[in-house]
């Protein structure tokens, strides 16, 4: 896919224009205006620059990046929302290192050419997890006296 | 500069060998050679996830293992590009042209060990230009005020946005929204809360964290993107092959690796351009001035050689501007500044006169690094060939664990995790349309130190001038304002050019 659709780059550019027009509407309402001078100038560049772009993309001018592809996007997203629920609540929620384990051990799963329906396979996944996450541990707990949330679990 | 002041440097080479000094850099050279070997961990990105480990570190102690990580990552990539056809960094693109048929005609060794070779030779040049132009240039610098500095603040975001990236307009675009991330958080001079839109956000963004989300998490979603897929190319098996022959070899295609040194140490020195530039330039001028031209691409040492030269020359002299100057000259150079300021080390104009320990047992490591990645190298690459072929899936799941663990290593913060994971998420929908994580990266570090001096000449020049008369006149703003505008003019052109010649091959496909 080298040409993505012409409302995906529409709707990629108008987040970013929009992005541009608040921090310029914040910029050149807030005071003190000389905490905001150089806002100022940087949003009203921005600005230019993002309306100019979100421009391209309506007119379909907008040719630059390969876009997102349906297949892509299924191959991600289980793997996005394991990651951010990880990330936004699982790793304070449940402790830092039960929650890596089991993330690190879903992602390897989800993404593992290896058969699901062999017992060897299952086995190396454990494997791998439990001797990165000890990796881990030492590395940081033990190396760099890192102190992880420890909520529920550890 | 005063007398013998040149020779300073070599003062400090013992500190190298200080035992745990020459462990971090053993350390450093086999796990960026690793890490390099690896297709998909570029050397920026590798540099971003160890930056957390230096935390305990003395300040020289943490540059020695981001600086020794940086140069073999660099030449660790050839190994993937020789021995998979896949270029473990943007840098060794060249080198899979004729590495990669060497290695099809039973040459991989030969083809590794030419490589580490011309790496190790071009990087040394690159690391003595660095030790004997950075002093001279720090002096100079001296004369900088507040509107130049502005300027190369600016200089900086733009060459990078326009030069490192398909789209200009992007580009520039990916530097703004870098220099308004730099805003976020409490103003310096007034106190007052700027775009504080989550209580997380308070204190600014750490540039650790988003550094990893930029450059890490995008390569983790990439990864996803593949899906259940194997890695696609088959590693071709290294027969063994004499280490004498190689060096021979080496030394007797002197033009390949003169090209390849000296155009790779020319183009470090440009900020922005890079050592997939450098590469390709250097393979490209290597074949116009050789007898045997035509053989470049059956699998022609010449090819190897220059291009590796190349790309590991230019690692020394991209780190010019940045321990001058403090603007880093490329992303990896901004990872380091990032790797020197949370030790409360400024580079620039001082760090020679405050710092001399740091900078030159950093820079004295370097060209040790350069001997030592060339050794390990050569006996490790069959290792760094293994790891070459770790699945996507295994890949992906280290990247994203590295990345929570060491952002959260930074403050013992989750906040920090947040803003990694969201810049993260966030850069690689954007990388998917043309916008680029480097102009970014450089927009957030640069920004803090355009807007102080923007800040501070605009008091000067409310006191003396005009503000017109301070940043737009002397011939030192001229010029920097010059080359901002002649970067960008250039890159325009150069854009038009390339998508005038893609419609025409399109009319005539």
């Amino acid at each position: 896919m080298t040409d993505p659709p012409r409302n995906q780059h529409i709707i990629a550019s108008g987040f970013v224009a929009a992005v541009g027009v608040w921090v310029a509407y914040v910029s050149y309402t807030q005071e003190p205006a000389a905490a905001f001078l150089f806002p100022r100038l940087i949003s009203t560049v921005f600005v230019v620059l993002a309306i100019w772009t979100f421009g391209k993309a309506i007119l379909g001018r907008s040719k630059v990046g390969n876009g997102l592809s349906a297949e892509a996007m299924k191959n991600i997203a289980p793997g996005l929302i394991v990651a951010l629920v990880y990330i936004f609540w699982a790793a304070k929620g449940l402790g830092f290192y039960t929650a890596s384990t089991i993330t690190f051990f879903i992602m390897l799963s989800l993404y593992d050419p290896a058969s699901h329906s062999e017992l060897r396979s299952w086995i190396k996944r454990i494997t791998i997890t439990v001797g990165f996450l000890a990796l881990m541990y030492g590395l940081f707990a033990a190396l760099l006296n890192v102190y992880t949330p420890r909520e529920i679990f550890f | 500069m005063g007398e013998g002041k040149h020779l300073e440097f070599l003062n400090y080479f013992g500190q190298v060998f200080e035992p745990f000094n020459f462990m971090l850099l053993l350390i450093g050279t086999i796990g960026g050679l690793i890490l390099g070997a690896t297709p998909g961990l570029s050397p920026t990105m590798a540099v971003a996830l160890l930056i957390p480990f230096t935390f305990r570190l003395e300040p020289a102690q943490g540059l020695i293992l981001l600086g020794a990580a940086y140069t073999s990552t660099v030449a660790g990539g050839a190994v993937s590009a020789i021995l998979l056809k896949i270029p473990g960094a943007p840098a060794n693109i060249a080198t899979t042209l004729d590495g990669h048929t060497m290695a099809q005609k039973g040459q991989g060794a030969k083809a590794l060990q030419l490589s580490f070779i011309s790496s190790a030779i071009g990087g040394v040049f690159g690391v003595l230009l660095l030790i004997f132009l950075t002093p001279l240039l720090a002096k100079w610098a001296l004369a900088f005020g507040p509107s130049h500095l502005f300027w190369l603040a600016i200089l900086g975001v733009t060459v990078i946005g326009t030069l490192d990236t398909s789209s200009v307009v992007k580009g520039l675009l990916s530097g703004c929204i870098g220099l308004w991330l730099a805003t976020i958080g409490f103003d310096d001079i007034m106190g007052a809360q700027r775009f504080i839109f989550h209580p997380t956000l308070g204190g600014g963004i750490n540039v650790i964290p988003a550094l990893i989300g930029l450059f890490a998490i995008p390569q983790v979603i990439t990864m996803m993107a593949k899906g259940r897929s194997t890695t696609n190319a088959d590693v071709i098996i290294v027969q063994k092959s004499p280490i004498k022959a190689a060096f021979a070899e080496v030394f007797s295609r002197k033009r390949a690796l003169a090209i390849g040194t000296g155009v790779g140490s020319i183009i470090g020195l440009i900020p922005g351009v890079g050592g997939q530039i450098a590469g390709l330039v250097a393979y490209d001028q290597s074949k116009k001035f050789s007898p045997e031209r035509d053989k470049f691409g059956t699998g022609h040492s010449e090819g190897v050689i220059a291009a590796e030269a190349a790309n590991n020359a230019m690692v020394g002299p991209s780190l010019v501007p940045l321990l001058t100057l403090s603007i880093p000259g490329s992303p990896t150079a901004a990872v380091l500044l990032g790797g020197l300021l949370i030790h409360g080390i400024f580079p620039g104009t001082d760090l020679f006169d405050n710092h001399p320990d740091v900078a030159w047992t950093f820079i004295n490591s370097m060209l040790i690094g350069q001997v030592l990645m060339c050794i390990f190298g050569l006996y490790v690459a069959g290792l760094a060939a293994s790891v070459a072929s770790v699945p996507h899936s295994v890949m992906a799941a280290i990247v994203l664990g590295l990345a929570v663990f060491g952002s959260y290593s930074v403050q013992h913060s989750m906040g920090d995790v947040y803003v990694m994971a969201s810049l993260g998420v966030s850069m690689y929908f954007l990388e998917r349309f043309g916008f680029s994580a480097a102009p970014l990266v450089l927009g957030l570090i640069l920004g803090p130190i355009a807007e102080s001096n923007f800040i501070q000449g605009s008091m000067i020049a409310n006191a003396t001038s005009s503000i017109r008369d301070y940043f737009f006149t002397g011939p030192l703003n001229l010029v920097l304002i010059a080359i901002v505008i002649a970067s960008i003019a250039y890159s325009f052109w150069m854009e038009l050019r390339n998508r005038h010649h893609t419609s025409k091959e399109e009319v005539i496909g």
